[in-house]
């Protein structure tokens, strides 16, 4: 598979394949970068960091471990918390705890001229209230299941299952 | 195992969300590698997610690659760096830089060569010139001879030896006289060279009454290497005669200083 050659390559330290990386996930861990902090500058900082990391880190990447996607998803996420938890980043004075994916979507906030943002925008509004949390916490906050389940007040037990029928409704949305 | 309800469960979403332990992700990975409909699940998950977050994407970020590059020192001025540490392994380089010394080397040996060989040219063609001229002179040599061979073998020729003379008994000349064109040839081999301020002069003699008629001095007697002389005789001569006389000649023969004399004996 490509994707397998190009992460052996870029483990190699091989731009051109670092390159191919990048542009493969770059818009989605600005996305979750900028989800996080809530700042175009600050945001472009993380992107750099993240990246850089991944790039300093790529040994430690290992496909038994899970998907690269995965693996970078992690670092951004990590990266971008970091950032918010960091002393100058708290005299912003930002308040995150309202805010959510979808408001990104559904505002002027997001300064990306894509043409498919503003559907998947209009799809995602029609995503439960839960899954929307759910997806949030999970994939773009970094939560366990233990921490969404208490956050959302919902049985860990019953999250799996719910997760999987909202990334269904995502799916049916952004794929087909 | 039923791979289905394996699907249904929701791990691959968990699984691509990073949320499962090392064992799960083992087993999910396994499992993605055995079943193209796991894997494929997993693809349509992570696209989903990708598709979602690159929506949230504040906005381009293609200059940032550079920034990171540059912070990496990927490209760019720092190259350099990385062409020179992976030269040490580069046997094309080593193999470059070998047939380019090679080459020069060659070069400059075939310009060594190419100057010697034009300076060995150039001697020869000295060479050449240096025989062209003995050859000339051999040929000029041999003409002068064979002129010699042709003057002693012609039949009007008449020889007419001189015999030394009273303390030159070893002295001896040779006269050849072609009537025909009035002229001698002497050969004057068995002279001795004139001494300093002194010059040998030829005489034709009538015998009754002794009446000698200076034919010339030899002046470059003594430079000459056949010691033949061409010399003009338009007399009815009866004798020859050579004498030693101060430079420039006299009017009379010394007669003390006869060196040789001979008689022509008449036809």
């Amino acid at each position: 598979m490509e994707l397998d050659l190009l992460v052996s390559n870029f483990k190699n330290k091989d731009e051109k394949a670092f390159e191919k990386l990048y542009n493969m996930y770059s818009d989605s861990m600005h996305g979750v970068i900028f989800n996080i902090v809530r700042d175009h500058e600050i945001a472009e900082e993380v992107m750099q960091d993240v990246f850089i990391k991944a790039w300093h880190k790529a040994d430690s990447y290992n496909a038994s471990k899970g998907r690269f996607f995965t693996w970078i998803l992690n670092i951004a996420r990590n990266a971008a918390i970091d950032k918010t938890r960091s002393k100058a980043y708290k005299n912003s004075n930002k308040n995150l705890n309202a805010e959510f994916f979808v408001d990104i979507l559904e505002t002027s906030e997001n300064l990306n001229d894509k043409m498919d943002t503003i559907g998947i925008g209009k799809y995602v509004k029609a995503l439960g209230e839960k899954c929307k949390k759910i997806i949030e916490y999970l994939y773009f906050k970094g939560y366990t299941q233990k921490e969404t389940s208490e956050e959302l007040d919902i049985p860990i037990g019953t999250i799996k299952t719910r997760n999987r029928n909202c990334i269904k409704d995502l799916r049916a949305m952004v794929l087909e | 195992m039923d791979l289905q309800a394996y699907i249904d469960s929701g791990v691959l979403e968990l699984f691509v969300a990073g949320q499962l332990t090392d064992q799960e992700n083992k087993e999910v990975q396994e499992l993605m590698l055995k079943h193209p409909e796991v894997l494929q699940e997993v693809l349509q998950i992570e696209s989903a997610v990708i598709k979602l977050s690159s929506a949230m994407s504040p906005g381009n970020n293609k200059h940032l690659l550079q920034l990171i590059k540059d912070k990496l020192h990927l490209g760019g001025k720092d190259v350099k760096v990385v062409s020179i540490e992976k030269a040490k392994y580069n046997w094309l380089t080593y193999t470059g830089w070998a047939a380019a010394l090679i080459v020069g080397a060659g070069l400059l040996w075939t310009m060594n060569q190419n100057k010697q060989l034009e300076v060995q040219v150039s001697d020869a063609e000295i060479e050449k010139a240096y025989l062209e001229v003995q050859i000339e002179e051999a040929k000029t040599d041999l003409a002068v001879k064979q002129n010699l061979l042709n003057v002693l073998r012609d039949r009007d020729i008449i020889s007419v030896p001189l015999g030394g003379q009273g303390d030159f008994a070893n002295s001896y000349a040779k006269v050849y006289w072609n009537k025909s064109d009035n002229s001698i040839y002497l050969d004057a081999q068995g002279l001795p060279n004139a001494p300093e301020g002194k010059v040998w002069q030829v005489w034709s003699l009538t015998l009754n009454p002794l009446t000698p008629t200076s034919l010339g001095t030899i002046d470059n007697f003594n430079d000459d290497d056949n010691k033949i002389f061409n010399i003009a005789n338009a007399n009815e001569s009866q004798a020859f005669g050579i004498t030693l006389e101060p430079a420039g000649g006299s009017e009379t023969p010394t007669m003390e200083q006869l060196h040789t004399l001979g008689v022509v004996s008449q036809p």
